[in-house]
């Protein structure tokens, strides 16, 4: 057992680790922060994207050890201060950009992370950046719609809802 | 997961010397190991990390012109930063997806040597060098087969040179579920003639396709390829797609490489 302390959402935190704990593992049965889903485990679905030094990365693929010292961030930090949704959630909302909610987490991470570095995406843009989050449920369109409308820009003449 | 000791050295030599014991492994970006190791095919005791290690990440110029890439330096840096080599960077900028660019690493890729992986493609178009702890490997003697190298074991992938060409393009054949390539080619155009190397498609893993090298060195055009036949024996054949078939898109994806060549 190892000793790991890291940045999570802005807070410092602690925790015994064995080299195996993947960071996936240790936000949600260390922390308690089980927002972080865990779909495939298999660094396919994209389901426990966090961010680690603010890039986007499978937390599945990735063990607690190696972000020692980090800064980490998840969903559970995604709200705005007072508690109310940020923009990418509550386009995610309002553009119906999930049905059963599984896959939300990291693509809401993946979609912050992606407008970070193209504050504004064409839809092309957002598809291929969203290659490594797999949905179910939803067949995309609603996800791309919200990012594309997070991202400030007219949605109207984008697919259906 | 087995249990297993990890370790973060910070030096290049102090890799080394955990690497010495003989059940010790290297971890890059974890891309390929984690998931091997969830499965249980491999079976370290420790695993030594090489992510902490300054002197191995980064892009830069040596004097000789060749863009070189430290060992554990992620492909999303890669495809930031080796902008003097637009071939390179954009290989690396199509690889898997952002969450695996922004972990897997170019010594990690070389040392997998998957059959199907990308930067293998462009370190034998480009004739790099590879670089490790012990010694300088030509890339022409570095691939020795699906999952084979010239690395010993304990071995490091310090630093990948890479000659820059006059005009270069790797042009992918995506597998869309793995988003590995299930062809793809990488065409370089050197003063001194053209490589073109070629992932996906052989059994023995990537290789030269000395017969368009030839072709393309006398005229640099996608129809200098037209009277070239590529066999489809020796080729993967799986559920993706038969050895014929991995054999057509050989051919494919050359000339659209050619096209493309910037
Ligand atoms: C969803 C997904 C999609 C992918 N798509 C592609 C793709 O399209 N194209 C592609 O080319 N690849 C692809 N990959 C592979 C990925 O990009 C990595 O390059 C690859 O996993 C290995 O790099 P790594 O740094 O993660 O190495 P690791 O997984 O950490 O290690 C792999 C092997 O290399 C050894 N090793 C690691 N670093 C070194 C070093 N510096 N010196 C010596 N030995 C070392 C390890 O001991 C291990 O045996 C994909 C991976 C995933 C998960
Ligand atoms: S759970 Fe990590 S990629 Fe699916
Ligand atoms: S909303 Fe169900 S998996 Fe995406």
């Amino acid at each position: 057992m190892a000793q790991v302390s890291m940045t999570v959402n802005g807070k410092t935190v602690s925790g015994e680790v064995e080299g195996r704990t993947l960071l996936a593992e240790f936000l949600r049965e260390g922390l308690n922060l089980t927002g972080t889903h865990i779909g495939c485990d298999t660094s396919q679905c994209g389901a426990c994207v966090v961010h680690v030094n603010g890039e986007a990365v499978k937390s599945c693929t990735m063990f607690a050890m190696e972000a020692d010292g980090a800064d980490v961030g998840t969903i559970e930090g995604q709200a705005n201060a007072d508690g109310s949704l940020n923009v990418i959630q509550q386009a995610f909302q309002d553009h119906h950009g999930l049905q059963c909610g599984f896959c939300t987490p990291g693509m809401v991470m993946s979609a912050a992370a992606l407008l970070k570095e193209n504050p504004k995406p064409s839809e092309a843009e957002v598809r291929t950046y969203l290659e490594g989050n797999i949905c179910r449920c939803t067949g995309y369109h609603n996800i791309v719609k919200a990012i594309m409308a997070a991202s400030g820009q007219d949605v109207s003449a984008i697919a259906a809802e | 997961m087995y249990e297993f000791e990890m370790t973060r050295p910070t030096t290049i030599a102090d890799a080394a010397k955990a690497l010495g014991d003989e059940d010790a492994q290297a971890l890059g970006g974890g891309q390929t190991l984690i998931p091997t190791l969830k499965q249980r095919l491999a079976m370290p005791s420790a695993l030594v990390s090489l992510g902490a290690i300054p002197e191995m990440k980064g892009v830069c110029m040596s004097d000789a012109g060749e863009v070189c890439v430290g060992g554990a330096t992620p492909h999303a840096v890669v495809a930031a930063e080796a902008t003097a080599y637009p071939g390179l960077a954009g290989l690396a900028a199509h690889i898997g997806d952002p969450a695996v660019r922004n972990r897997g690493t170019v010594g990690g890729s070389l040392a997998n040597n998957d059959p199907s992986a990308c930067y293998p493609a462009a370190a034998l178009a480009s004739g790099a060098t590879i670089v490790t702890n012990t010694r300088e490997i030509a890339a022409d003697d570095y691939f020795q087969g699906m999952f084979s190298t010239a690395l010993e074991d304990g071995e490091i992938i310090t630093e990948v040179r890479f000659p820059v060409p006059e005009v270069s393009h790797y042009e992918k054949f995506v597998q869309p579920a793995s988003r590995f390539a299930l062809v793809g080619v990488m065409v370089a155009k050197f003063a001194d003639g053209v490589r073109v190397a070629v992932t996906g498609a052989s059994e023995d893993g990537v290789y030269r396709w000395t017969e368009a090298e030839a072709a393309l060195s006398a005229s640099f055009s996608a129809d200098a390829l037209a009277d070239l036949a590529v066999s489809g024996d020796g080729m993967i054949s799986d559920l993706h797609g038969s050895g014929d078939y991995r054999a057509h898109l050989v051919k494919v994806m050359t000339g659209r490489a050619v096209a493309k060549a910037a």
